[in-house]
């Protein structure tokens, strides 16, 4: 079983392997094709055409890194409801019945991010 | 050899059916001399210009992620296509965890636009990355969630096998609701109206693109073309009986006829939404996410599972 189960992902590395190769070559092709002529003007950063103020690196603000723990919590969940998806039909009501406690639990997480204002973009 | 064949043209088919479909919207003609016939060759001609194009590297980008970045975004979307099915037989393979590895390998191509945005040193560049990171987070859980619902009820997570277990009926019937966030989601994913925050050329220049010229800025196009493929096929696997026909005159027709007729249907119909809606605002973004969809989609899981459990 095994050895056909790693089969199955050879066309996988090919098709990726093969995609890589696509962007090498016609990168390959514009390198050899396009004209090549700097100038300073032609590489600095673009700013609605006037000079750059500042640096591009410049501090900005990331406003949703309390999403982003949410995002891990209901991503691990997912992780947990694809296997059992496939097999919650054997198992019965029961099954049904567990998981809608897991994911009563974790809606009430939501709820409460959601009373306490953290899901708005400020 | 096949899947790249077809990735290459497929995306052709669809710019060129969004230069048209928006163009008649709007009342004109799109671009109608290249190659005679309404233009078709317009973007034949575009590649062969993007390629003779110079290639500009600005000086305070990080060069080496900045080159990496197009085939980044680029490289997840060839290989979804390799376990899609186009026919009962006509698939490059059949994992047996299908619908799962398709939902990791979309979210590679947003690292991509980060990696974009981020090497680009440019402010309007970093706005419009971060800006797809976070529209990342809050919409791949609804996809995640709306296909969860359709793997209870197939009970496989394989492409084949979920387009299998539409053979009296397909899921759009059953999951409305599952169908609705889906394609919602897939557009917030695929960065298209009213969803293009990221791009949104009208604040940000062009986001996280930007700084890109010549065949580089030409893959970030491709991709987002291949893209519109991409979920266009998923969605119609999971909702739309991937190959399956409709009854009685189903099969007269050869499967791979009816799957590409519903990827072009889909496809249709998101450039349409480009015509028709304005761009959300962020902060509505992210609120239709987390308070609308994630509750829905939860509700949607447990209804089909009690239903499912109850009907058998």
């Amino acid at each position: 079983m095994s050895e056909t189960y790693y089969q199955s992902y050879g066309i996988v590395v090919a098709l990726l392997i093969g995609g890589v190769g696509l962007v090498a070559v016609a990168f390959g092709a514009a390198r050899v094709v396009a004209p090549r002529r700097q100038l300073p003007e032609k590489l600095t950063t673009y700013e609605c055409g006037i000079d750059p103020v500042g640096e591009g690196w410049s501090q900005s603000q990331i406003r949703y890194y309390i999403y982003a723990f949410l995002f891990v919590i209901f991503d691990v969940e997912s992780v947990f409801l694809f296997p059992w998806a496939t097999t919650f039909e054997r198992l019965g009501m029961q099954a049904v019945v567990e998981m809608g406690i897991f994911v009563f639990i974790l809606a009430l997480g939501l709820l409460y991010a959601y009373r306490k204002k953290v899901l708005e973009w400020v | 050899m096949i899947v790249l064949g077809f990735f290459l043209t497929a995306p052709m088919g669809i710019g060129y059916m969004e230069h048209k479909v928006l163009a008649h919207m709007q009342h004109r003609l799109g671009p109608m001399e290249a190659g005679g016939f309404h233009g078709w060759a317009q973007l034949v001609a575009d590649g062969v210009k993007f390629i003779q194009k110079e290639d500009i590297i600005p000086k305070a980008a990080d060069s080496w992620v900045f080159t990496l970045a197009p085939a980044v975004v680029m490289v997840p979307y060839i290989a979804i296509f390799a376990v899609i099915p186009f026919g009962r037989t006509l698939w490059a393979e059949n994992l047996d965890i299908g619908i799962f590895y398709v939902l990791a390998i979309t979210a590679i191509s947003v690292i991509g636009i980060l990696m974009a945005g981020w090497a680009s040193a440019n402010k309007f560049s970093l706005i419009g990355a971060l800006r797809a990171a976070a529209q990342l987070i809050a919409y791949e859980l609804p996809l995640i969630l709306a296909s969860v619902a359709v793997v209870m009820q197939a009970g496989t997570l394989s492409l084949v096998g979920i387009s299998e277990a539409q053979h009296h009926y397909w899921y759009i019937f059953t999951q409305p609701v599952g169908f609705f966030i889906f394609i919602v989601a897939s557009l917030a994913e695929l960065t298209r109206p009213p969803f293009d925050m990221p791009i949104a050329d009208s604040e940000i220049i062009f986001g996280a693109y930007t700084e890109y010229t010549g065949l580089k800025f030409a893959f970030f196009l491709l991709a987002e073309y291949g893209g519109i493929v991409a979920f266009s096929a998923i969605a119609s696997v999971l909702f739309l009986g991937g190959y399956q026909g409709i009854p009685v005159i189903g099969h007269l027709i050869p499967g791979f006829f009816w799957m590409s007729g519903k990827v072009g249907a889909l496809a249709f119909f998101i450039i349409w939404l480009r015509a028709t809606y304005p761009r959300l605002r962020e902060d509505q973004l992210q609120r239709f996410a987390w308070v609308a969809l994630i509750p829905l989609a939860l509700a949607d899981i447990m209804v089909t599972g009690v239903v499912k459990v109850l009907v058998k």
